[in-house]
């Protein structure tokens, strides 16, 4: 079993996706390292969210494996769920909570990281003095950087992102983009969705392309 | 993952559950009234006869009870099912039925608990003994409970559903009548004078298997309904 020691990071082979009686993707195969974006483009309906949700191992492939670290991910379970974080369409904000609470909740479920405080993930996300003010009272964008901060104050390595872009400025993209790239130079891993391109300058990109 | 910090998701998930009820007390109010009202309506339905009262009491109250607890059962996921909150709990590095368990908790502390309350002044509106009060206060304290736990369960099978409400009562009542023949009969059989505490066991026994069994059931429940 000499492969299984390189085997590092999450492994896709042969994933099947099934939705209404209709093929969405068949016998997709990739393999996704330390440093490595992967890109998911495609049509509308193209299965694009579908397969972030079977990376984040809430749906079960209807063929194939997914392996992190040579291991099922399935099997794992809350082990491999502490590798990864999520961010989708419902961005999981509590309106009726705070900033602060909102970070402080999401930093308890998962695995905490220690270089970022809640109030240095609000920084870096810009929202330093919002840590008080009601998720409700936020504006869309910075709901949406509310979210993504999630991202910073756990320790995971894959980040799962389904369109962060949405209702972001483009000063707010900038942002989100240089997380993305720092998450990548220090050997995390990222696979996202997208309609607006996204920029990672000189990051190992690999590109899917579902429609075709 | 270590102890300490599975306990730590735990007290902060109940932590915020009865905040965010406390930032939206009004919503809260709505089972103990339902509870309050269908109580003090019988009398005038039905006459103010105290024998007569106090006969039906133990059942009214409970019937009452029974429909309050599952009035207020669609908050326990409703709201974080639709802001994408459930999903995280269901990828977060905790296992999902210790994070339900706290939810289901802080659902009765927020919906139980008031009943337990405003319990022993419905009880004495409807004449009842010093002794069937009592009697009702423990059988709803191991009650209630149950039903918030059995509860969650329909509850996390029915949230992906746009029209749950039909199917959860199917699903959930079935189960609720057990509680509700051995409790309400306790609280007559303690008027009668004559002693409860097989009654009282056989709820304690419904508890302790509901404690142990719905925690994993939800969160099974969860994860089909989420996929």
């Amino acid at each position: 079993m000499a492969a299984v020691a390189t085997d590092t990071g999450l492994n896709a082979r042969h994933l099947a996706c099934m939705r209404n009686d209709r093929n969405l993707f068949e016998q997709l195969s990739f393999r996704l390292g330390c440093g490595q974006a992967l890109i998911l483009e495609g049509r509308n309906g193209s299965g694009k969210t579908s397969l972030l949700r079977i990376l984040c191992g809430m749906r079960q492939p209807d063929d194939g494996r997914l392996h992190w670290d040579g291991e099922d991910i399935f099997r794992l379970g809350p082990e491999y769920h502490a590798q990864i974080a999520y961010v989708g369409h419902r961005d999981g904000v509590k309106q009726d909570l705070s900033a602060g609470e909102n970070l402080r909740l999401a930093r308890g479920l998962g695995a905490p990281n220690p270089a970022f405080s809640i109030e240095a993930a609000l920084d870096r996300v810009e929202l330093w003095e919002h840590e008080d003010v009601l998720a409700r009272n936020l504006s869309a964008g910075q709901q949406r950087r509310l979210a993504l901060a999630r991202l910073l104050v756990t320790r995971a390595k894959l980040w799962i992102l389904d369109e962060p872009f949405t209702s972001l400025d483009s000063h707010g993209i900038d942002i989100v983009e240089s997380l993305f790239a720092n998450h990548l130079a220090g050997g995390g891993m990222l696979a996202v969705t997208s309609h607006h391109p996204v920029s990672l300058n000189d990051a190992d990109i690999i590109r899917i392309n579902l429609s075709t | 993952m270590s102890t300490a910090s599975l306990n730590r998701a735990f007290a902060l998930l109940l932590w915020r559950d009865l905040l965010l009820a406390f930032r939206r007390r009004t919503e809260l109010l709505n089972p103990l009234l339902f509870f309050v009202l269908v109580t003090t309506l019988f009398p005038l339905g039905i006459g103010a006869d105290p024998a007569l009262l106090r006969a039906v009491a133990p059942g009214i109250i409970w019937v009452a009870a029974l429909l309050a607890a599952m009035l207020s059962l669609d908050s326990v996921f409703r709201s974080d099912f639709e802001d994408g909150s459930l999903e995280q709990f269901l990828i977060s590095a905790q296992p999902l039925s210790v994070l339900v368990l706290a939810k289901v908790i802080a659902h009765w502390l927020i919906t139980g608990l008031p009943l337990l309350i405003v319990a022993p002044l419905l009880g004495l509106l409807l004449h009842m003994s010093g002794a069937s009060i009592a009697a009702l206060l423990l059988t709803l304290l191991l009650g209630t409970p149950v039903l918030s736990l059995i509860g969650a369960i329909g509850v996390a099978l029915t949230v992906g559903l746009r029209r749950g409400g039909v199917i959860l009562s199917l699903l959930v009542l079935p189960l609720y009548i057990p509680v509700l023949i051995f409790a309400a009969d306790a609280v007559a059989t303690s008027g009668a004078g004559l002693p409860i505490t097989a009654h009282l066991s056989l709820l304690a026994a419904l508890l302790v298997l509901s404690v142990s069994l719905s925690p994993l059931a939800t969160a099974a429940a969860l994860k089909i309904s989420l996929s």
